[in-house]
């Protein structure tokens, strides 16, 4: 009987090694190129990369202007959202056209808190993303029945309804209609000798460190497997004991739940919510963004973050169209050319130059 | 009751340009099973194009027939070359690709022609026909054409040959290639069909709604909405389903707010999908496992 191994750990070892079979040849075109296995352990190598970068990320808001400040704390709000719509899209295989609607949700909570019940700004985050965690979930249970095509037709909906939606009389009391809602610019805390674009830069880059963190964990675990199981083999995952409903509905909140974070966190920083800021165009640029960065990869959502919103800064001294236009070029040719993204090409160029093939992990 | 009746008519005249745009889906999901959100995107493309002509001294009919030519040409080139290479690639790639066209259009159409919106020529007279006071000519005459070109479609892929051998490559492409049809090419023919129906709906609803780059946006939706109901394999039902998105939205429009009209598109989506996910007329999906 000592021979036999533990009963309960048994099934738990396929689901592990269907995930790091390799894919079969032809379902690996395009974005089954992208790394499919959820990130493993850390060296410590990237553990001395992630502490530097953090350092970096710590020290630079002393050495640029306030503008600048700014514009990366939109960078660093968005790459939380990419996270969300990564582990969604990326790892669990389901297409959102719509996660501006979730984004949309997330500011207009922190909004209507901070105006109508005069919340302190730090409070209203959770309170957006448990908001956006039940929205997604909500949501995600009917599209539980879509597949692929059907999942991103739905979205795409939600995505054009949702500026309607917030203008409606019934909320106008709320959400101020047309017109939107003005809040008001936190100031540093503590008698900090910072200034206010300094406070919010790290105010957003330690929500950043936290759900980074958490969303690396649930991502390289038992959950992050059974994601991607779901993503490439549904029947086998169904088959191994993972309940895809549950798995697929949760994936769908959580990831509408960092989308909130990241819309809250935007809105304080722009210190302004309106319906038009959320117009369709938002979801797709956040489609950019993980695909720019790489599907299936968490550095990726920072690629994509920086793409977002500092490409069209650049391009728009061209024409008012061509910063969309440089993104569908781009989305072309990283579809035919870089499927992996910024992400995987980083690591692709990093493997080359590394001599020593990598070590068991 | 008159207001009624104004709103179910002037709801039928928009549905016929969702039922037309519908109708282009869904001959792209037949012969590919992709659905395609570039289609509105096209159709304001070809819009613009039809403008221009218009503005250079092109009479209407011959802008028309230039416009619909150029968006099947157009339809063929895109479907050769550029979604021929994600064919057999995961749907996230496909979808991806297509948004891709959606932005590049979209961007396009604003680079070239400004986000102005300019008005559009209808090819009907401004009077009410037959002293009628319920509906407009352009909304009779936009249905006349939806119609004519379903009749127009009908004959085609019954009647000829060469409609034959699309629904041939779209229901079984191995044997049909076995018979010697070039699948390849149907499949690119049927891109082609649907850009030049996408057309034509663009320069009829051009007039009601303006010209503008996002003009197709709404109406993307209500086009899905229509072929979901309808069922998405199944073209007369993508009709009826467009007929009855348009007067549902009008309907709702006037009695529960403007302002809800895209939610009534997102309810019917979601609706359908969840409850029969077939549509009202098209068949049921069995995956084998």
């Amino acid at each position: 009987m000592s021979a036999v191994p533990p009963v309960t750990t048994a099934p738990r070892v396929p689901v592990a090694d269907a995930v790091a079979a390799p894919v079969p040849v032809e379902a690996a075109a395009a974005v089954q190129a992208a790394p499919a296995q959820p990130p493993r352990r850390l060296e410590r190598r990237h553990l001395v990369a992630v502490v530097v970068l953090l350092a970096l990320a710590c020290a630079l808001p002393f050495f640029i202007a306030n503008y600048r400040i700014f514009q990366l704390t939109l960078a660093l709000a968005y790459a939380i959202a990419l996270l969300g719509l990564n582990m969604l899209t990326g790892y669990n295989g389901q297409i959102s056209l719509g996660h501006g609607a979730f984004f949309a949700i997330g500011a207009y909570t922190a909004a209507i808190l901070m105006d109508k019940a005069d919340w302190p700004y730090w409070a209203t985050i959770p309170v957006a993303g448990v908001v956006c965690l039940a929205a997604g979930f909500l949501f995600g249970l009917p599209a539980l029945r879509l597949e692929g095509l059907y999942l991103a037709v739905a979205t795409l909906a939600l995505a054009y309804a949702m500026p309607q939606i917030l203008k409606h009389k019934a909320i106008e009391h709320w959400t101020g209609g047309v017109q939107g809602i003005v809040i008001v610019k936190p100031d540093p805390p503590w008698g900090l000798p910072i200034s206010q674009d300094q406070w919010l830069y790290f105010f957003v880059l330690a929500w950043l460190v936290v759900l980074f963190v958490v969303g690396w964990n649930l991502l390289r675990g038992r959950i992050g497997r059974a994601m991607v199981a779901i993503r490439d083999q549904p029947v086998a995952a169904k088959a191994m004991g993972i309940d895809t409903a549950m798995v697929k509905s949760a994936t769908f909140g959580v990831s509408a739940l960092y989308a909130g974070v990241a819309g809250a966190l935007n809105a304080i920083a722009v210190q302004f919510v309106a319906p038009d800021s959320f117009q369709p165009f938002l979801s797709i640029t956040l489609l950019v963004g993980i695909v720019i960065g790489g599907l299936a990869s968490i550095s990726g959502a920072f690629w994509g973050a920086l793409f977002i919103q500092f490409v069209p800064n650049v391009a728009d001294q061209l024409s008012k169209a061509a910063p969309w236009a440089l993104y569908g070029v781009f989305l072309l040719a990283f579809m035919y050319a870089m499927p992996f993204g910024v992400a995987g090409f980083v690591q692709r160029v990093a493997a080359r130059f590394r001599r020593s093939p990598r070590g068991p992990a | 009751m008159n207001a009624l009746l104004h709103q179910v008519l002037s709801g039928l005249a928009s549905g016929g340009i969702y039922a037309s745009v519908a109708l282009a889906l869904v001959m792209i999901y037949q012969a590919t099973h992709l659905v395609n959100f570039a289609q509105g995107e096209l159709a304001m493309f070809a819009t613009y194009l039809a403008w221009t002509l218009i503005q250079a001294g092109v009479p209407y009919w011959g802008a028309f027939a230039i416009t619909v030519a150029c968006a099947f040409v157009a339809g063929v080139a895109i479907e050769r070359i550029v979604v021929r290479p994600v064919e057999n690639a995961p749907i996230l790639a496909v979808v991806i690709v297509f948004i891709a066209l959606l932005v590049i259009f979209n961007s396009l159409a604003g680079w070239i022609w400004t986000y102005t919106i300019k008005p559009f020529p209808s090819p009907f007279p401004s009077q009410p026909l037959f002293g009628n006071s319920y509906v407009s000519s352009h909304e009779l005459g936009s249905m006349a054409i939806t119609l004519a070109v379903l009749l127009l479609l009908f004959v085609f892929f019954r009647y000829t040959p060469l409609g034959l051998a699309m629904r041939a490559a779209a229901q079984n492409p191995e044997s049909s290639r076995l018979v010697g049809i070039r699948v390849g090419w149907m499949l690119a023919l049927g891109w082609g069909l649907a850009a030049s129906i996408g057309a034509i709906a663009g320069m009829m609803v051009a007039p009601t709604v303006f010209l503008e780059p996002n003009m197709m946006g709404g109406i993307l939706l209500y086009a899905f909405a229509g072929a979901l109901l309808g069922g998405i394999d199944s073209p007369g039902g993508a009709v009826l389903g467009g007929f009855i998105v348009g007067v549902l939205e009008n309907v709702v429009g006037a009695y529960v707010g403007t302002e809800l009209k895209l939610t009534v598109a997102l309810v019917i989506i979601v609706g359908v999908l969840v409850v029969r996910p077939s549509g009202l007329f098209g068949r049921v999906h069995v995956t084998r496992v």
